[in-house]
């Protein structure tokens, strides 16, 4: 019989730790696949943020590194700085890049580091208990936001996008959605074109993945990936934000 | 080779790039940029990279990757910058990654001033961060010690994977002084198999880490990083003496403090007083090896330090109770001046009971 799907060989057979329903599963197979399918496996550096996702180095099965909580962008760009032929990424939440790492993330794109940022967006501090992210939504309860967020109060959320996508360094910035398969297969290719494009050494490039946290929306898993399409999209619009002036053939 | 002129601050620089360092990530503060000035020429020359952090957590993170990656890499900063990079430092020592951190200490706390102090003594040797680690800590006294030194930073670093902090106050990286540089050959970083350099297929993987979730494994973690604490306590303490033989009167102090003392010991020997250095060269691990052997046969310790007294309870430590232990500081950027501690020694030298 023939196979048509296995694990990705990037991918270690330790089960994943997450909830039920949680789309960082999804997002770190994806990873996997990418790399296999680059063939790069021997050239692959991650880096695991500070969050749900702080074990993805169990995951992965390359050599990885464990940062402090946001400054994932800072050691990727000592490692590549050292490593210059390999491919780094990290892997990070929205706690992680857009509150505590704003700086680290920030100047990684103006420098034009060639790193390659995976962004989970799932609109909250999903591993401290639910409190409220940067990227919270207006309206949405939060541990820290009983009430809803209120934008005099909490301030207004942030479009991480939209943000990177004016300083120069940028080179490659998306936005995607992990809520149903053809997204999914949407998230992978530009998942890749990142990677290529932080390969052929063009800049900054970071993908941000829109992620569903059931536990911590307090919702099942498919009303919770229904919530994520009819709430978080229309506030964090998908599409590509930047992309280098030459295509990069994918 | 011939001497050459050099200010302190370069001389870490020229000192590092012997020692086969080719990364530097750094952020200006005053008593130490000449240092990324310095290396900001250089490291291009040698095929090496000088780059400007964001902020100095940016570039102890910096350094966290570089040295994952296996390179001989260093930082430098003062007071308020070393408090930014305290989280990444304690990062470096729990995932046992070397690397050199240069703290040219200024006046504080606060912004204080830019002025030399010892003030961050405490910062140094007794953590800075969180968590239970230690760095290993050198303090030159001389811009040619600086040199020496610099090489040493780098090997023991890599030999006990730990972070190495050289800690001096701003006048020595002001101090212009020659220095034989040494022969040409360039020390290179040894092999590092742990490094996180891209798995090969079947090979090892490798992980740089300081996350331990299970207590047991975290506790396991720390019980062997304070075994290598032993280990560097046991081999590494490096001191210099000083007309210390038969001294009644001893003085302890580090840097630039240690090179006044030596003029006041030599005026208190022309008035017959038997007074004696001992110039910690690690402040950690201290040396209290010398310690544990002069205190048998002085009869008091006078330690002099540019603080309000820090160093003072490691020599106490040291001591543990058995001389008389004393301290004469000065603060904020004042340097003790060779006369006046002369008065304290020769009040103590009569006062006490020798
Ligand atoms: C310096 C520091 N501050 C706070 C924390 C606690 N902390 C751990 S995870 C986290 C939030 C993570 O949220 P996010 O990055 O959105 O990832 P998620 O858990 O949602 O995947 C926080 C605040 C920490 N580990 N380090
Ligand atoms: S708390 Fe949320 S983000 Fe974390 S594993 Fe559970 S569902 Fe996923």
């Amino acid at each position: 019989m023939k196979k048509i799907f296995t694990r990705p060989e990037a991918l270690t057979d330790l089960p994943f730790h997450y909830c039920p329903g949680c789309t960082h599963g999804i997002a770190h197979r994806l990873v996997a696949e990418v790399i296999d399918e680059m063939d790069i496996y021997e050239r692959a550096l991650g880096i695991a943020p500070v969050g749900c996702s702080v074990f993805i180095y169990n995951y992965l099965d390359i050599d990885m590194y464990q940062a402090a909580h946001g400054r994932a962008p800072a050691v990727g760009t000592g490692i590549k700085r050292v490593l210059p032929d390999r491919l780094v990424f990290t892997y990070q939440g929205d706690g992680d890049a857009a509150a505590i790492g704003t700086g680290e993330l920030v100047h990684a794109a103006a420098r034009g580091e060639k790193i390659t940022v995976l962004f989970i967006n799932n609109a909250v501090y999903a591993m401290t208990g639910g409190q409220m992210a940067p990227t919270t939504l207006l309206g949405q309860k939060t541990t820290t936001t009983p009430y809803g967020r209120d934008k005099d109060a909490n301030g207004l959320p942030v479009k991480v996008c939209e943000m990177l996508a004016p300083l120069d360094g940028s080179a490659y910035l998306a936005r995607v959605s992990l809520h149903n398969p053809k997204h999914i297969m949407m998230a992978k290719k530009a998942i890749r074109k990142a990677f290529e494009v932080q390969m052929r050494g063009d800049g900054f490039t970071l993908v941000e993945i829109l992620s569903s946290c059931p536990t911590n929306w307090g919702l099942p898993p498919l009303e919770a990936l229904k919530w994520l399409e009819e709430k978080m999209i229309p506030y964090y619009p998908l599409g590509e934000y930047k992309t280098p002036a030459e295509e990069v053939q994918i | 080779m011939a001497k050459v002129l050099m200010k302190g601050n370069e001389a870490i620089g020229e000192g590092a790039v012997r020692a086969g360092c080719r990364y530097f990530f750094g952020y200006p503060i005053t008593p130490q940029s000449e240092l990324p000035h310095y290396l900001a020429k250089r490291m291009p020359q040698v095929g090496g990279i000088y780059l400007q952090s964001e902020s100095e957590t940016a570039a102890a993170n910096m350094v966290f990757g570089a040295a994952g990656a296996g390179a001989r890499v260093m930082t430098s900063s003062s007071g308020p910058g070393i408090s930014l990079m305290q989280e990444g430092i304690s990062y470096l020592a729990g995932a046992e990654l070397p690397c050199v951190v240069v703290n040219m200490i200024r006046g504080g706390p606060g912004l204080g001033n830019i002025a030399p102090a010892q003030s961050d003594y405490f910062q140094a040797v007794k953590g800075g961060g969180h968590g239970d680690y230690r760095l290993i800590c050198l303090a030159p006294a001389s811009v040619q010690e600086i040199i020496d030194l610099m090489q040493d930073a780098f090997d023991l670093a890599d030999k006990y994977r730990n972070p190495v902090m050289l800690l001096a106050d701003g006048v020595l990286g002001q101090m212009m002084e020659p220095v034989d540089l040494g022969d040409e050959i360039l020390r290179q970083a040894p092999e590092k198999e742990w490094a996180a350099t891209g798995r090969k297929k079947g090979g090892p993987k490798r992980l740089i880490n300081s996350l331990y979730i299970v207590p047991e494994d975290c506790e396991q973690h720390n019980i062997r990083l304070s075994q290598k604490y032993s280990v560097i306590t046991k081999e590494e303490q490096r001191w210099e003496e000083y007309r210390l033989d038969d001294a009644k009167l001893v003085i302890v102090a580090f840097g630039t403090c240690a090179r006044i003392c030596k003029a006041v010991i030599d005026r208190a020997r022309e008035e017959g007083l038997a007074v004696g250095l001992i110039r910690p060269i690690t402040v950690w691990p201290f040396p209290n090896d010398v310690l544990s052997r002069v205190r048998e046969t002085a009869e008091q310790f006078l330690s002099v330090e540019m603080n309000m007294g820090q160093m003072v309870e490691d020599v106490r430590l040291a001591v543990e109770g058995r001389k008389p232990v004393h301290f004469y500081g000065r603060v904020g950027g004042m340097m003790p001046v060779a006369r006046d501690v002369l008065e304290e020694v020769k009040k103590l030298y009569n006062g006490g009971a020798v």
